[in-house]
């Protein structure tokens, strides 16, 4: 049984405690469960089942430290993971950076679990898909598609007395519709805590009307242009921006560095209508309530109405710089307006309507400049119209940038990363003078 | 492990300090545990119950592999190392075909009760979506080789180095670079070795034992005045090989036009003296100006352009439609082969597919399905005249046996079809990069991997490099900044115009290319000689923040 209860857990972990010799010990017990099914030319392709249960233990003398994991569990397996994290906290050379264990913390209960995902069966799974399968036969289309629960925990004691435990249950599920033809291509992707929010009917009808409202693409010049990102589309540009570490800022080679040195804490970097938080009460993106140091995790602004309120500060940095500890984002919230997408076509003379930005690469760290292509669904606006599909351009934007040319925003929406899979709450964001560079033949 | 989490693991950059707490790929193991391995005739017997089990519930064909991971990651930052973890993976993935169809399933309990349990789930599983299947699977005949084995050939055991050793040698780096004036630097080195055992019941027993390495570190110099920084990544390769890659030699070293460039030996400490001393040069160096360059492209930069735009776009899964939803489908449709014609490149283009490259990642002796592995034409004479395949699809191309491309990352999980090693056969004249630089009236000389990215049919693809040097009238004039270029795959290989001779032809290699949902990594190298390239579409990537 990969998913242990709290009580177990802890039992557990108290024992493995009880081998250590090391001045300082801290142990962990992640646990796994999941199913996937996988589907391509309407056909199911492979589907599997996997199941995982790891402890890890850190050992430290003095500043030296060694992990060690395993996942045999008698009594002798247990003692000798521990002496190989000793012996390798031996071997190490110190860490100037090693920070002390916490002691005892309080941690809220999280709200991140759910019965629904995690008892679901393969033939769960296999329904859902065939609903799937339903629309695109119906429609004559051919689809590529992939659904995975993931369900887990993780359980944290040190030999301070911390202990802290959580477990998680997640769905997602991604199709994309191709016309027989090749020249028209949709995509729809969901990530729910419940599996029962899940329709992939829903979601697999709007990959079909992309897939044939972008057949026949006419060829626009790159340049320039008012772009409205949907949710999908947006939240993979941002996923790029969402670290904003402090010292990263203070070293000078972040975003978030200010020229002559510092960082841009507290300035505003950001159109004002931009407010991106974390929130792991959020409930409709709930997130653990403590961070892997052991630290409580609370509602933080990281940028509010355009200004930098926030970085984040590892324990080591906070004791440096004499700063409080600001544990990292858990989960991320980028409140909207009220705006819908076919509002927001409404109000536009001439512009791009972007349903989904694929293979976005980093090409300056300093400027944060994004480069990637748009992919299964790019229209032409014209005076509060689309007009007709147009071919997929590569851009090469950076979303700080983007992100202070904001002309409107939607309302926020559970979204999944295409590359990353984690999912955000973000809203449809329309932006002016969006930087297109060239044309893909791509469909 | 996504994709993106490994290369933030491997390529390092910016976010180095938050590695501490990257999780480990496995069974984290005593660093001298890694030296012993499973005795083959325990091997052979464990691989038996597999196959019996499968034949006597009805499977038609089975194969078995069992396999051991062993890694060894080290990453440093100054004088500080910051991670040093070991890990192993071992367990067995069976996979068989009952009612025409296939079934996988993979177990850690190595005893004869829970190999024979896995066994059945494997051909239940075939069994039940055999209902949901089109046509049943048809596998290219395959011989069985008995019993065999093969190795990387390797001179060094890099788990066999002292990890006393290892970390010297990384933080005597970290100290060069700041003594060179670095404002930071980090630096790493992953080793791999995979033990696989591989039996099928077509009758081979395959003891397999590869080796992989992959030293990097990243430089970065902050102009905090200006408010900028650059960085500058290591222009080593990872390599099918041992430690030995790390120990210098000059017969391995050829001189640049500008410094040394490296082979099959890699001299980190050396590139790192000259990594730290160009970044003064690249802060100061003037934004490119847009428009069409000739462009030189050095080996440690275009293996990326060839792995994403001939690789890809040749794999046969793709083509057939079978990664639409992630990776994406081809340009390279099957017409185009079938046409005999389709003009891929200018007529000195050829690639070939090879499993058998010397030092390469993706070389090993057999695949994972027992096929043994050679070489093969993939373009000739800038026709596009083959694609890469496993056993289930050779009968598609009109083939009677695989190409050996099959691979699984792990042993838990399902072997599909990977890329194999594909390379840009060199020039046939005499031709030095030093040659190509003095025919060219207006150029750009590119060293190194940088930003990538390509579109889901292999189209239009844009590449920035480590080091961009400008070159007027036959001369290199001073470093370019911001320069990325950006092109339609065909017309790029058709502008191919000159590529320098063998004695030039070098590897470069992705270690962790993902495919596959879930996703899969595979490690493979790119084999080619400095290429010039007339008339490409070059960008100004320089933006400032306000």
């Amino acid at each position: 049984m990969a998913i242990l209860s709290k009580e177990d857990a802890q039992a557990l972990l108290k024992k493995v405690l009880s081998y250590s010799k090391a001045d300082e010990c801290e142990i962990s017990l992640t646990g796994r469960t999941g199913g996937n099914i996988r589907y391509a030319l309407n056909a199911v392709s492979t589907a599997g089942e996997m199941s995982t249960l790891t402890l890890s233990v850190s050992s430290t003398f003095g500043k030296k430290t060694g992990t060690a994991t395993g996942n045999e569990f008698d009594d002798a397996s247990l003692e000798r993971i521990v002496r190989r994290a000793e012996e390798l906290a031996q071997l190490a050379p110190e860490n100037k950076e090693y920070m002390p264990l916490l002691g005892p913390q309080t941690f809220a209960e999280a709200t991140t679990w759910n019965e629904n995902t995690a008892n679901l069966t393969p033939e769960k799974r296999a329904e859902l898909v065939g609903k799937s399968l339903e629309v695109t036969k119906q429609a004559n289309l051919v689809a590529a598609g992939f659904l995975e629960n993931l369900v887990g925990f993780t359980a944290v004691m040190n030999s301070k007395g911390l202990f802290a435990y959580n477990k998680s249950a997640n769905v997602i599920f991604s199709v994309t519709t191709r016309t027989q033809d090749g020249t028209g291509s949709g995509y729809a992707a969901r990530g729910f805590t419940d599996v029962k929010d899940l329709d992939t009917y829903g979601a697999t009808r709007i990959a079909t009307q992309k897939a044939l409202s972008s057949m026949a693409a006419k060829a626009i010049e790159p340049g320039k242009y008012t772009v409205i990102l949907e949710p999908v589309a947006a939240t993979y540009m941002l996923e790029n921006m969402f670290r904003f570490d402090a010292r990263q800022a203070d070293e000078g080679r972040s975003f978030l560095s200010k020229k002559g040195g510092g960082t841009r804490l507290g300035e505003k970097l950001l159109d004002e209508k931009v407010t991106i938080y974390s929130d792991p009460f959020n409930k409709d993106l709930p997130a653990a309530t403590w961070d892997r140091d052991g630290l409580p995790l609370e509602k933080t602004y990281w940028i509010q109405n355009g200004v930098v309120k926030n970085l984040s500060v590892s324990r080591y940095y906070a004791q440096l710089k004499g700063l409080k500890p600001v544990p990292g984002p858990s989960n991320i919230i980028m409140e909207g307006g009220e705006q819908s997408i076919e509002d927001m076509i409404k109000n536009t003379e001439r512009g791009v309507l972007v349903s989904r930005l694929w293979y976005i690469r980093n090409v300056d760290q300093q400027s944060l400049l994004l480069t990637g292509l748009t992919r299964d669904g790019t229209y032409y606006i014209e005076n509060g119209k689309i007009k007709f599909p147009v071919k997929n351009f590569r851009f090469n934007e950076s979303p700080v940038i983007m992100l202070n040319n904001v002309e409107a925003l939607g309302k926020p929406e559970r979204s999944i990363s295409v590359e990353s899979y984690r999912s955000y709450m973000i809203p449809p964001i329309k932006v002016r003078d969006f930087t297109f560079s060239s044309l893909s033949d791509a469909v | 492990m996504r994709r993106k989490d490994f290369l933030y693991l491997t390529g390092m950059g910016v976010g180095a300090a938050m590695l501490q707490k990257v999780p480990a790929f496995g069974r984290n193991i005593h660093p001298e545990e890694a030296l012993s391995s499973v005795d083959v005739a325990v091997k052979k017997r464990m691989a038996d119950v597999a196959l019996n089990t499968a034949r006597a519930k009805g499977a038609t064909y089975a194969d078995v592999r069992l396999s051991r991971h062993l890694n060894q990651s080290l990453t440093t930052r100054e004088q500080r190392v910051q991670n040093l973890v070991n890990t192993e993976t071992y367990g067995m993935g069976i996979r068989v075909i009952a009612n025409g169809c296939w079934g996988f399933a993979a177990t850690n309990e190595l005893d004869d009760k829970s190999i024979a349990k896995a066994t059945e789930l494997a051909v239940l599983i075939a069994k039940g979506n055999s209902k949901l299947m089109k046509e049943p699977v048809i596998l290219a005949p395959q011989k069985g080789y008995g019993d065999v084995s093969w190795k990387t050939p390797i001179e060094k055991n890099g788990f066999e180095i002292p990890i006393k050793e290892k970390i010297d040698l990384l933080l005597t780096v970290n100290a060069a670079a700041s003594k060179a004036g670095a404002s930071f630097v980090n630096s790493s080195l992953f080793i791999i070795n995979e033990q696989k055992y591989f039996a099928s019941t077509d009758g081979s027993y395959i003891d397999q034992d590869i080796h992989r390495i992959y030293p990097n570190f990243t430089v970065t110099k902050v102009n905090r005045d200006l408010g900028s920084s650059e960085t500058r990544n290591a222009l080593s390769a990872p390599m099918g090989m041992g430690y030995e890659y790390l120990t210098p030699d000059a017969n391995s070293k050829m001189q640049g036009p500008l410094f040394p460039l490296y082979k099959n030996r890699y001299d980190m400490l050396e590139d790192v003296a000259f990594a730290a001393a160009q970044l003064d040069e690249k802060l100061k160096a003037k934004p490119v100006e847009p428009g069409k360059w000739d462009i030189i492209i050095d080996p440690s930069q275009l293996f990326l352009t060839i792995h994403e735009s001939v690789g890809h776009p040749t794999e046969l899964d793709r083509v057939l439609g079978y990664e639409a939803n992630f990776a994406g489908t081809s340009f390279l449709t099957l017409d185009k082969w079938k046409s005999k014609k389709f003009n891929f490149g200018s007529k000195i283009v050829n690639f070939e597919g090879s499993k058998v490259l010397p030092n390469a990642l993706g070389t090993v002796g057999y695949d994972d399905e027992g096929v043994k592995c050679g070489k093969w034409d993939l373009i000739k004479d800038g026709i596009l005249v083959n694609y890469q395949t496993i056993r289930d699809q050779a009968h598609i191309l009109g083939l009677n046996a695989s190409q050996g491309c099959c691979y699984a990352d792990n042993w838990n999980a399902v072997q599909f079809q990977r890329m194999p090693n594909v390379s840009l056969m060199p020039g046939k004249t005499p031709l030095k990069p030093a040659d190509l630089i003095k025919n060219t009236e207006k150029g750009l000389y590119m060293f190194g991997r940088n930003s990538y990215s390509i579109d889901q049919q292999r189209y239009n693809f844009q590449f920035s490099s480590q080091l961009c040097y400008e070159i007027r009238n036959g001369k290199i004039v001073g470093m370019a900044k911001g320069a990325a270029y950006q092109a339609n795959t065909q017309e790029f290989w058709n502008s191919c115009s000159a590529i320098c001779d063998e004695s030039d032809f070098r590897l470069g290699g992705s270690f962790s290319d993902g495919k596959g949902q879930p996703e899969q990594v595979s490690a493979v190298s790119h084999g080619c000689s400095t290429t010039k390239f007339d008339k490409v579409n070059v960008i100004n990537t320089g933006r400032t923040l306000g």
